[in-house]
């Protein structure tokens, strides 16, 4: 990558960092090209392909293998939605689950991570059953929103939960942590959370008002650096 | 044998097997002192600053599992690790009751492009445990013998920390440290009551700018992707491109290494290996033969390369090959800090790691375990990855909310989101890191009904902890409670108990694997002299973790970097007086 590349890359044009000037260097390129026998990666499948964006090129071929594949039915994915808007609606700060794609991320990690196939799909199945038990014959999403919160008010409370609900409890569970997941993994979330970090910066320290707040200060560890 | 082996006709000075710290820095040293190196590495070529590279600085959503594990990347999808526990295709097996882990990073620069950075000089006593409890092996070295070479590893790669002046945490030629973050002081303030002394931590990151050739580190904290600035240590950025720049060294990148070869006067003359692009046989010709390919696969090597001459495998008459094996202790635990619920929010990334560390601070002749163990602390607004907001009903019905009132434990919607922005940041988390004393019973060997998919046999381990690495992991728990008390922190779970063994991680799962070609004065009980020369091939070394004869409450990469730098300094001394 050419240092002006770089640079754009990583933000430094417009944050000013100081980065030492000849630090990112083209020289440090190897120049000596035909000193690396070769640059690319072999794919399971024997084919010589090259990394890409981050990714071996083994890793982008499977990864397009899981979204090549779909798990969750139309029904299936639809409640989903409703689930995890229920979980993560929008609110004045952010907007919803189905916002930031988590439905589209539960599809994928079930894929990723089988051992979630079961207990997801098992888990819709159970609250469908248990809707249509409750709201003369209606799946969850057939019956009012009314409904659907007065079923998930009795999964959604662990300690308060009756014991005949325990299976109910544990999807739940489960749907809340992969619907918290994946919303504070996505754009949305990760400004909703208020994280500020992953970008150039410099660190010089905490803030004098939280330090003043927390009744913390530097003056300890100064001493460390005058030994 | 395969009837056909591909020879490179060139006769190199020296060829290496490896491209991690040990393997990178012999390549370093030798190439600057002008010998023809060939070095062999088993992966990819790789460049933290090439755009096909890259992981650093990509978000959450960039991956599709938001940065969980996969199985080409144990450590995460912007981990820059190629590989982890199980590569495909590369099986290991265990003895009866054993279950140590393995991890292999099959990239140039090893396990390096990952590390946590800790680096740290062992100190005087960590060369002669032995004299002090009995137990073990003393190093045919002492603390003087390899402080020089710290002090050139510490110039020529770059550490921070703070002059302490500890008796065996020797200081290194220090780089600024970074300021701790918020509650990496509400540790260093609680430990003033534990007594658990807490000091700036020592990492080779660049807080200042030490030559023309690396980038200051930008503080994104995340080193463990690999930085696109070379702004931290990794062999490939730091030492092996360096290396190539001097024209002086030929790299052959996935080239699995199979066995060194020896002519009939014992001498070995070179190493055959399978392209594993094309899975053929080649073989590539040396005055001097280095194994850096980490204490488990250089013993593999060795174990394999049996011929008449060497039955029990090469530079292996002591049989201690493979033996020895020993890895650091581990232990964690987290706590909920309740005065960091609600923080204002600011950017406190930092460097890719700990800002501050607990150097061993006791002495064991007043406790029930020998050696010691520091501890490492996390915590803070971190990059939210797969996993975050994990089990928030087991939090959110113990403490009251943004409100100050008392909720039900679990819950959606508005409130939940509230709950998240709320507890966000108020965790601290330690892990102790630990010295395991080295045992001859704990082995690697080759497994006689397996190979992998090179055709190379592969290795079965047999690793048992005793009662001194279960003892320490229960100091650690209890320490772990004092220092959250200290802080004013809420243990998270409970405390592990003996059916955890205190919550003692596998052995090989800290990934400071030492001891299997350990280094001595006595032939008969070490493969390798002082300068890490085998005994038995005099024109043989093994510069990685294998040469260790003992681990130390620290971890091990400077002292293979230093080892590895002193080996070179013979080498060349050797080869200017024709000794090979």
């Amino acid at each position: 990558m050419k240092r002006r590349d770089l640079l754009k890359n990583i933000g430094l044009g417009t944050v000013g960092v100081a980065i030492s000037g000849n630090a990112i260097a083209n020289d440090l390129r190897v120049p000596n090209v035909p000193l690396i026998r070769r640059n690319i990666i072999i794919g399971d499948d024997g084919e010589f392909t090259g990394p890409a964006n981050g990714k071996q090129a083994k890793e982008l071929a499977y990864d397009q293998s899981l979204m090549d594949q779909q798990f969750f039915d139309e029904h299936e994915m639809a409640t989903i939605a409703v689930l995890a808007d229920i979980i993560i609606p929008a609110d004045s700060t952010s907007g919803s689950a189905t916002d930031s794609g988590v439905p589209d991320f539960i599809e994928f990690i079930v894929k990723d991570m089988p051992y979630h196939q079961v207990p997801m799909r098992g888990g819709l199945m159970w609250l469908d059953s248990e809707s249509k038990k409750q709201f003369g014959g209606k799946r969850f999403i057939e019956t009012t929103m009314g409904n659907r919160l007065k079923l998930v008010d009795m999964i959604a409370y662990p300690e308060q939960a009756k014991p005949e609900y325990s299976q109910g409890v544990k999807f739940f569970n489960l749907m809340r942590d992969l619907t918290s997941t994946g919303f504070y993994t996505s754009e949305i979330g990760v400004k909703d959370i208020g994280y500020m970090g992953n970008q150039p910066n410099f660190w010089d320290g905490v803030p004098q008002d939280v330090l003043d707040k927390h009744g913390v200060s530097y003056a300890d560890w100064e001493k460390h650096l005058t030994k | 044998m395969p009837f056909q082996i591909k020879e490179d006709p060139t006769l190199y000075d020296v060829v290496i097997v490896g491209s991690g710290a040990g393997g990178g820095m012999a390549a370093y040293e030798l190439t600057k002192a002008g010998a023809n190196v060939c070095m062999l590495e088993a992966g990819g070529f790789y460049d933290p600053g090439d755009s096909k590279f890259i992981t650093q600085l990509k978000k959450p959503w960039d991956s599709p599992r938001r940065g969980a594990s996969s199985k080409f990347r144990s450590f995460g999808d912007f981990d820059a690790a190629w590989g982890g526990w199980q590569l495909e295709g590369e099986p290991y097996t265990q003895k009866e009751g054993s279950d140590f882990w393995w991890f292999r990073s099959r990239m140039l620069g090893g396990r390096t492009n990952h590390w946590g950075r800790i680096s740290l000089r062992f100190g005087p006593k960590d060369f002669k445990r032995k004299s002090i409890d009995g137990l073990g092996e003393d190093w045919p070295i002492s603390y003087e013998d390899i402080e020089p070479y710290y002090d050139r590893v510490d110039k020529l790669i770059g550490v921070f920390g703070s002059r302490e002046g500890l008796p065996n945490d020797p200081d290194s030629i220090y780089l600024r440290p970074p300021k701790p973050r918020l509650h990496e002081l509400k540790v260093m303030e609680g430990n003033k009551k534990t007594g658990v002394l807490t000091i700036p931590s020592r990492l080779s990151i660049l807080t200042e700018s030490i030559n023309d050739e690396r980038g200051q580190c930008f503080y994104c904290n995340q080193c463990n992707r690999g930085c696109q600035a070379y702004a931290d240590f990794s062999s490939s950025s730091v030492l092996v491109k360096p290396a190539l720049k001097t024209g002086k060294l030929k790299l052959i990148n996935d080239a699995m290494a199979r066995e060194v070869l020896t002519d009939d006067n014992g001498k070995a003359t070179g190493v055959s290996y399978v392209d594993k692009i094309s899975k053929q046989e080649y073989s590539v010709r040396g005055k001097v033969v280095i194994l850096a390919a980490s204490a488990c696969e250089s013993a593999r090597m060795l174990l394999n390369s049996k011929s008449s001459r060497f039955q029990n495998g090469l530079s292996n008459s002591s049989g201690v090959v493979g033996k020895y094996l020993h890895d650091s202790t581990g232990a964690d635990r987290m706590a909920f800090v309740p005065s960091m619920v609600g923080r204002k929010r600011y950017n406190e990334d930092g460097v890719g790691g700990l800002h501050v560390y607990s150097p061993w601070w006791l002495d064991n002749a007043k406790l029930d375990f020998p050696r010691g163990y520091h501890i490492e602390y996390w915590g803070g607004m971190s990059n939210p990855s797969y996993g975050f907001g994990f089990g928030m009903e087991k939090l959110n019905g113990k403490y009251p909310g943004s409100d100050g009132k008392m909720k039900p434990a679990g819950g959606y919607g508005a409130a939940l989101k509230e709950d998240h922005r709320h507890f966000y940041g108020s965790y601290i988390g330690m892990s102790g890191r630990g010295e395991s004393v080295a045992r001859e019973d704990n082995y690697c060997e080759i497994d006689s009904n397996t190979v992998d998919k090179w055709g190379i046999p592969v290795l079965s381990f047999n690793y048992k902890w005793s009662d001194y690495e279960i003892k320490q992991a229960k100091h650690m728990q209890d320490t772990f409670e004092e220092v959250i008390d200290g802080f004013g922190g809420i243990p998270v779970g409970d405390k592990p108990g003996a059916d955890t063994n205190y919550g003692l991680t596998k052995p090989g799962q800290i990934i400071h694997e030492v001891g299997t070609v350990r280094m001595g004065n006595d032939p008969a009980t070490s493969a390798l002299n002082s300068n890490c020369q085998s005994h038995d091939v005099k024109n043989l070394f093994v510069v990685d973790g294998g040469a260790f004869a003992s681990q130390a409450d620290k971890n091990p990469t400077w002292t293979i970097l230093a080892l590895s730098m002193r080996a070179a300094d013979y080498i060349t001394k050797q080869m200017k007086s024709g000794g090979f």
